[in-house]
């Protein structure tokens, strides 16, 4: 359990107001748009910059507090920090960085150097300079950097914005199973939409130096005060579901959510294991009767239960569902027309052909299916080499 | 070589080099420190603090040599307590010399480091300690390696002008053969001398091949480190 609760004032006239939860596993991100805070507030967790007044505290322990007036060294707070730019030290080798902060460390140690070197791929690069890497290669020596030093928290700074599409693709897997197999609380910062979908369980929604929405992704991602954090034409609602059918002859699959069943081209995961499907409100139009003869495959009944203005000739739809609100993006002349008011029962039409699995930090159209955290024991362990935990790996390295 | 040098120039060159190199060795460690402070620390009265370190630059050499003979000298305000109590007398001596070259080229060295400190990204400090290091920690198994490069051309160029140093050195521990008279000091001689000219020449001859050599040396040396830092 993350508990952050600080402000801060900057000369430059920025001011930080943080307050939030932030669970104590899995991935927490911190999102919303370049500038707005996310960082500061990472490295107030890190100790390398001091609120004005408030308390940081993890599992209990106190890493700030401005009334009882503690402020923990950085070093002593035992956290892995990955920096945007990577800040590996150009005079030592690549293994030089990752034993750097793992001969430091006094913890216990519950991530091994070979584990690590396997599950980042970096095993051919050990002997080489930081400057010879490729911006991929760097960024996952810093996270193995991180994880040697035995942290009992995680925070990333954009791993992934100074990379191209190309790498980011290439870094994406390594997150997911570091985020899979280690029992590491992670704060991920970002400002891509696809990279928090794809993985983070929970969001705290970050515009000018608040935390305006904090909880489960579902949740926050599907308020609409998010969306000028999220933007016009790419909020929309997020729903939680089950991989129940594959149909290879049409390449489509059938996921299951708490109100019905989507059909989306089809989705590289077993039946059975959980997908998060991204529903764009552009991509939703609205029926008042049952439509037949149109080629959208997925159609969902609804009531209206709320109508807004949005910006130019546009108007938020929001349809409830028994349990779930999907959200419309239609214009106020047809909300006119079709005399739609709160009450009104409508069909939801959502395209199938925008419905799309594809890995995070391209641009995709319409709805999307990604990879959400596997629930624990959800699913069979994966391929890939799974990472030792000591007992029974390398034997712990002496510490001094 | 020694057809070419008298043993009495030898000496002086012997000297010179010897001065030098132990008024660069001593000088260093406390320029990394001050350099360090100013680079990196804001206090109040940092301007005089900088203006204070940095006066040996601009103060004519003779009154840096008047002033370390009043506060170093025998009976100075230091001075006499080292010979009282410890019996040390820096007057006349080789070990005055290495005190007055040490003095004038102290602010080239605090430069350098300067320069060599603001040439260290600060994030990498910070990233360090993320991984477990303390201040102290970071700062010599990451900052100061980094600032490797500008440290020893900044040691070069002291080298180098610790080996000019004149004016303070005759004004504190004046010109006496085989302590104090250094290279400049020699040549300020022979030209006293009727025919010292001979002596002279030769002996700035051999001023200009060590300070060029330490310059050239200095280039060198921050060529190849910067190319292992991958820097270039």
């Amino acid at each position: 359990m993350i508990e952050i609760d600080v402000s801060l004032a900057r000369s430059t006239g920025f001011t930080l107001e943080a307050n939030f939860t932030a669970p104590g596993e899995g991935v927490t991100a911190l999102f919303g748009r370049s500038g707005s805070g996310k960082t500061t507030i990472i490295q107030v967790v890190a100790g390398s910059v001091k609120p004005d007044r408030g308390h940081v505290r993890v599992d209990g322990e106190t890493f700030f507090d401005s009334s009882r007036g503690i402020d923990l060294p950085i070093e002593k707070r035992h956290v892995g920090y990955v920096f945007q730019d990577a800040r590996l030290f150009p005079h030592m080798s690549v293994e030089g960085n990752l034993r750097y902060g793992e001969r430091r460390s006094r913890r216990e140690r519950t991530i091994s150097f070979d584990a690590v070197v396997a599950m980042l791929g970096i095993a051919h690069l050990l002997a080489r300079r930081p400057h010879t890497l490729s911006g991929g290669e760097k960024q996952r020596v810093a996270i193995g950097r991180a994880l040697l030093s035995q942290p009992r928290l995680l925070l990333m700074d954009e791993p992934l914005a100074s990379l191209d599409e190309m790498r980011k693709g290439e870094i994406l897997p390594y997150l997911e199973r570091l985020r899979d197999e280690l029992k590491l609380p992670i704060l991920y910062v970002s400002h891509s939409i696809e990279e928090v979908l794809r993985l983070s369980s929970a969001v705290a929604a970050v515009t000018d130096g608040k935390v305006i929405a904090c909880g489960p992704l579902s949740d926050v991602l599907s308020r609409p005060e998010l969306l000028p954090v999220i933007g016009r034409f790419d909020v929309g609602t997020i729903l939680e579901c089950t991989v129940t059918a594959h149909d290879e002859r049409f390449g489509l699959s059938t996921v299951t959510f708490a109100d019905g069943e989507l059909r989306v081209p089809l989705v590289g995961r077993p039946v059975g294991a959980p997908a998060r499907a991204r529903i764009r409100s552009r991509d939703v139009s609205l029926s008042l009767s049952r439509p037949i003869d149109v080629s959208v495959t997925n159609r969902l009944a609804g009531t209206i239960s709320k109508i807004t203005r949005a910006e130019g000739p546009f108007a938020d739809v929001e349809v409830a569902l028994a349990h779930t609100i999907i959200y419309s993006l239609v214009t106020q002349e047809s909300v006119e027309r079709l005399a739609l008011e709160p009450g009104t029962p409508v069909w939801a039409m959502i395209k199938a052909v925008t419905v799309d699995s594809r890995p995070a930090g391209f641009s995709s159209p319409g709805a999307e299916i990604v990879s959400p955290p596997a629930a624990p024991a959800s699913q069979p362990s994966r391929t890939a080499l799974p990472l030792r935990l000591i007992p029974g790996g390398t034997p712990p390295r002496e510490t001094p | 070589m020694t057809t070419f040098l008298t043993p009495e120039e030898w000496t002086a060159v012997r000297l010179s080099l010897q001065v030098a190199f132990w008024a660069t060795i001593w000088s260093m460690p406390p320029a990394i420190l001050i350099g360090w402070i100013l680079a990196r620390l804001n206090f109040p009265g940092k301007g005089l603090f900088d203006g204070i370190i940095h006066l040996p630059l601009v103060l004519p050499k003779v009154v840096v040599g008047y002033l370390l003979l009043i506060t170093l000298g025998t009976r100075g305000y230091l001075g006499q307590y080292l010979y009282e109590w410890f019996g040390i007398s820096l007057m006349f001596t080789t070990a005055g010399a290495t005190v007055a070259a040490a003095v004038v080229s102290f602010p080239l060295s605090v430069n350098a480091v300067r320069l060599a400190i603001d040439g260290v990204d600060k994030g990498l400090e910070t990233a360090a300690r993320t991984l477990g290091a303390s201040k102290l920690d970071a700062f010599f198994t990451v900052t100061l390696p980094l600032m490797l490069p500008g440290i020893l051309s900044g040691a070069l160029i002291a080298l180098a002008s610790a080996l000019g140093e004149f004016g303070a050195t005759i004004t504190f521990v004046s010109n006496v053969e085989g302590e104090t008279r250094t290279i400049p000091l020699a040549i300020y001689s022979a030209t006293h001398m009727p025919d010292g000219d001979a002596m002279a020449l030769r002996l700035t001859a051999v001023s200009v091949v060590l300070a060029l050599g330490a310059l050239i040396l200095a280039e060198m040396a921050d060529r190849r480190i910067k190319i292992a830092l991958g820097r270039i």
